[in-house]
């Protein structure tokens, strides 16, 4: 499946094995997008949070 | 009835989805909930239909995790870790202060809240030493500090830095170790592996985050007794008990609630994820 970069329009592959929830990045800008699914199975993009001081372990 | 598994996530890693395929081949109905869009209402009815029977918080944002944890739990729904064992190992001084009431070997630390008492406290620990903060991961902002002209120079910038937690200083005593420590799994009562953890060239600091290389460890009945004493201490659950080789044995300085695990699966061919789920569920069974 592919999707197309809101940022650049550049093309995103996404992985067969991709879920909810996973990160995926621009091959062409380098921007990082959270992958979303609808009901009818269709890949969304949406801009990924920035790395927060509390993220870890 | 089979078990319902809900995961609590705010970003897909490469554990979560580990964890989501051993669920799934061990036939667990597993539900997976967003904690960014998550919406809680503290006085509402929260049943194990929409939560399931047992719930794994994978936040990698500790403070959301944390809260989430506090309203599911409090509203009777079991969560893995709990709130109490996410709260300690989310920051350092109350997981120190849970090793050390133990009895867990771990070094020696002071905490203070100015930059004066700060420099005071590494007079005491001794040159070098290591300034960290309370709550944060992968080695950020983990510095080693060789002399006071150090110490003055990263006091000012944590000050400057308009953060409260920052405002806290968290001063170690720097481990005479080789350049690597010992990452070891723990699962309720057992340990399901351990690795080394080793620095890259010319670096210190042994995070795989910051490209630390990691290869099987194995656990020595000392080290066992250990780790499964910090998983105690802290409250138990799934953990990541990372000690350090010093002259005198091993000590802990860190125990992780929220564990990422793919070097230490990758490096010894454990399935630690299947162990997690299998833990889990015998969890909501208790």
């Amino acid at each position: 499946m592919k999707c197309k970069c809101p940022e650049c329009d550049g093309e995103i592959t996404i992985p067969k094995d991709a879920v909810e929830g996973e990160i995926v990045t621009c091959p062409d800008c380098g921007l990082e997008y959270e992958l979303t699914f609808d009901k009818d199975g269709k890949c969304n993009l949406k801009t990924a949070e920035v790395v927060g001081e509390d993220w870890g372990e | 009835m089979p078990k319902k598994l809900s995961i609590i996530y705010d970003r897909t890693r490469w554990e979560e989805k580990a964890l989501i395929k051993a669920a799934r081949r061990k036939r667990i109905s597993t539900n997976l909930i967003d904690g960014k869009n998550i919406c809680l209402n503290i006085s509402g009815k929260y049943d194990s239909e929409t939560y399931g029977d047992i719930i794994l918080q994978r936040c990698i944002s500790y403070f959301r995790g944390l809260h989430i944890s506090a309203v599911l739990e409090r509203k009777g729904l079991p969560v893995v870790n709990s709130f109490n064992t996410s709260l300690i190992c989310g920051n350092k001084l109350f997981t120190s202060l849970a090793l050390e009431n133990a009895g867990v070997p771990t070094p020696k630390t002071y905490v203070t809240f100015t930059s004066e008492a700060a420099l005071e406290a590494l007079e005491k620990i001794g040159y070098p030493a290591v300034v960290k903060p309370v709550v944060g991961s992968w080695g950020r902002l983990v510095s080693p500090v060789r002399d006071r002209a150090t110490a003055e120079a990263i006091l000012e910038h944590r000050e400057q830095m308009n953060n409260a937690l920052l405002q806290i200083h968290y001063i170690q005593e720097m481990v005479e170790r080789p350049p690597r420590d010992i990452r070891t799994i723990v699962v309720g009562d057992e340990v399901a592996v351990s690795v080394y953890r080793s620095a890259p060239a010319g670096a210190w600091r042994t995070n795989v985050a910051l490209g630390a290389t990691t290869i099987p460890c194995p656990t020595s009945s000392q080290l066992e007794d250990i780790v499964l004493r910090a998983a105690r201490a802290v409250g138990g659950g799934v953990l990541a008990v990372d000690a350090m080789e010093s002259p005198n044995g091993p000590v802990v300085h860190e125990v992780n609630s929220t564990i990422e695990f793919r070097g230490a699966s990758t490096a010894t061919g454990v399935n630690i994820a299947s162990k997690i789920i299998d833990y889990v569920i015998k969890t909501s069974k208790k």
